[in-house]
């Protein structure tokens, strides 16, 4: 059928996420078996440390689930508007409309954050408690439809869970770090002052170690992992956004403005909107050097290059122009 | 969508529902019945342009079969008006009492957009009526959940609320209703209105 080709999914995106995602269960596998074998060389009171890593990390990543929007709301000190709240926001909440009546979801939230950065986000744990965000100054910059190309690529994240996948990817990570940061004092102080009895101090320190060093290991490749998923769907919410809008180079020039503005955008501001960027429509953070360090800024990204981004839409852009 | 979908990031552009929009006629009806709103005989497709001169052909398509069907009763030529939004109205006239005449052209619209592939692009289709105190309402069907929901405008950019759930009552279980009013959303300045 010609509708099934047209909008046939991207196996290439799918089979490399599919890898990533299992390289990260992989990771999570080998660190579980490396507590558990810590934990049977040694006494229970340190696997307790690991369960207390556990449950804290799990209730960061919780936390941060639960309130994702309203963090990233007062972060990025937006205000919420309805379709009354004057023009600007009546035409916002009209493209909201019928972007979401195109792919039939429910409406988010809408707000506008006071910014000079161009740009976008949309966080919150499910498609009923979303929220979109935009920047007064991506407003001023695009026009409706390259505005409505941004928005109907925020809304794919929502669709994509995003929020969901990228919290639960993270959360071995945030366990990993806790433990490096556990173990660390526990070499500091538990050598010496912990002894009881019969047991033996060194052996304790020794454990320690072996436990910081499989967290600092675990902690890297998760991290590379995460900004691996972090950018293939970034890439996913590109192309879903333009299949759904019918139009890939009003995306592509969307991209081309922020991108190319963001750049020049001092860097006090950039630090401000650091902890949000894995959320946003481009990174607000250039991680690159003048010069050499391309290749390592493009492996620590939270989000593709432009070309690569670029590259992915033209494909969707041959795709829709297809005959039948 | 499912679970592996939502994982993998592979949203598909959903498929609209067509069949309901025949039940626009009967209701009509009904709706003739309980208050003085008459159709005016004018009706529109709204749709996203795709880019590329696939879809450009399939929209000639259209045009050119929706001009065919109005030339032979003395109707009017369609006409295609694009809005503030970006989006293509194609809007079809007809007499008053066609409104049978007018949902077969609307239909044909959907049909080609849906064979050639550009499905997921159908927005809405809007019927508009009028009452004795030339008030403006539109019945608006949803493609994406196959439901309608009325949409009456006022003078500078407000809606009529409470016309809109009385005429809801007024037309009851004829028609297949968006249960969720936040979709109820307004197309100001809609062309056919």
């Amino acid at each position: 059928m010609a509708a099934r080709t047209r909008y046939a999914p991207d196996r290439g995106l799918t089979a490399r996420m599919t890898a990533t995602m299992f390289l990260l269960g992989l990771v999570f596998v080998g660190f579980i078996a490396a507590i558990i074998g810590i934990g049977a060389a040694t006494h229970a009171s340190d696997a307790a440390i690991v369960l207390f890593a556990i449950v804290l990390g799990g209730g960061f990543a919780i936390g941060s689930l639960f309130y994702s929007d309203k963090i990233a709301l007062s972060t990025a000190r937006a205000v919420e508007v309805s379709p009354n709240d004057g023009e600007r926001a009546r035409y916002l909440h009209g493209i909201v409309d019928r972007v979401c009546a195109l792919a039939d979801m429910p409406k988010p939230r809408v707000a506008i954050a006071p910014s000079p950065i161009p740009n976008a986000f949309a966080t919150g744990r499910n498609a009923d408690k979303a929220v979109l965000c935009v920047t007064d100054s991506i407003m001023n910059k695009l026009e409706p439809e390259e505005l409505e190309g941004v928005i109907a690529h925020e809304l794919s994240h929502v669709a994509h869970k995003d929020v969901q996948v990228m919290t639960i990817a993270s959360f071995l990570a945030i366990i990993a770090a806790l433990l490096i940061r556990i173990s660390f004092y526990g070499e500091l102080f538990g050598g010496g002052g912990r002894g009881r009895g019969g047991n033996n101090n060194g052996g304790g320190a020794y454990i320690f170690f072996i436990l910081m060093a499989v967290s600092i290991v675990v902690y890297a490749i998760s991290f590379l992992l995460i900004r691996l998923l972090s950018r293939y769907r970034e890439l996913a919410a590109d192309r879903s956004g333009a299949l759904l809008t019918g139009q890939p180079s009003a995306l592509k020039s969307a991209l081309i403005k922020v991108t190319g503005d963001m750049a020049k955008i001092p860097t006090r501001d950039l630090r401000t909107a650091e902890p949000l960027n894995a959320f946003f429509f481009a990174p607000a953070m250039h991680l690159s050097a003048p010069g050499g360090g391309k290749s390592l800024s493009a492996i620590f990204s939270t989000h593709p290059s432009l070309e690569r981004r670029l590259a992915e839409l033209d494909k969707v852009q041959r795709q829709l122009s297809q005959g039948r | 969508m499912g679970f592996l979908d939502t994982l993998l990031g592979r949203t598909k552009p959903v498929q609209p529902k067509l069949d309901d929009l025949f039940a626009l006629p009967s209701a009509a009806i009904t709706l003739e019945a309980g208050s003085t709103f008459k159709p005016t005989g004018s009706g529109s497709v709204c749709f996203r342009q795709v880019e590329g001169r696939s879809f450009s052909d399939v929209q000639k398509e259209v045009e050119d079969l929706l001009d065919m069907s109005s030339g032979k009763e003395g109707g009017l030529p369609v006409e295609v008006t694009k809005d503030t939004y970006g989006f293509t109205w194609l809007v079809s006239s007809h007499m008053s009492d066609q409104l049978d005449a007018l949902v077969t052209d609307l239909h044909a619209v959907n049909s080609s957009l849906v064979d050639a592939g550009f499905g997921p692009q159908l927005l809405c289709t809007l019927v508009a009526f009028r009452d004795d105190q030339e008030r403006r309402l539109a019945l608006i069907y949803l493609y994406k959940r196959g439901t309608f929901y009325p949409f009456a405008p006022l003078d500078g950019e407000r809606r009529n609320n409470a016309l809109e759930l009385e005429i809801k009552t007024t037309i009851g279980d004829d028609l297949k209703w968006e249960q969720d009013l936040t979709r109820w959303f307004p197309v100001w300045g809609a062309p056919g209105l």
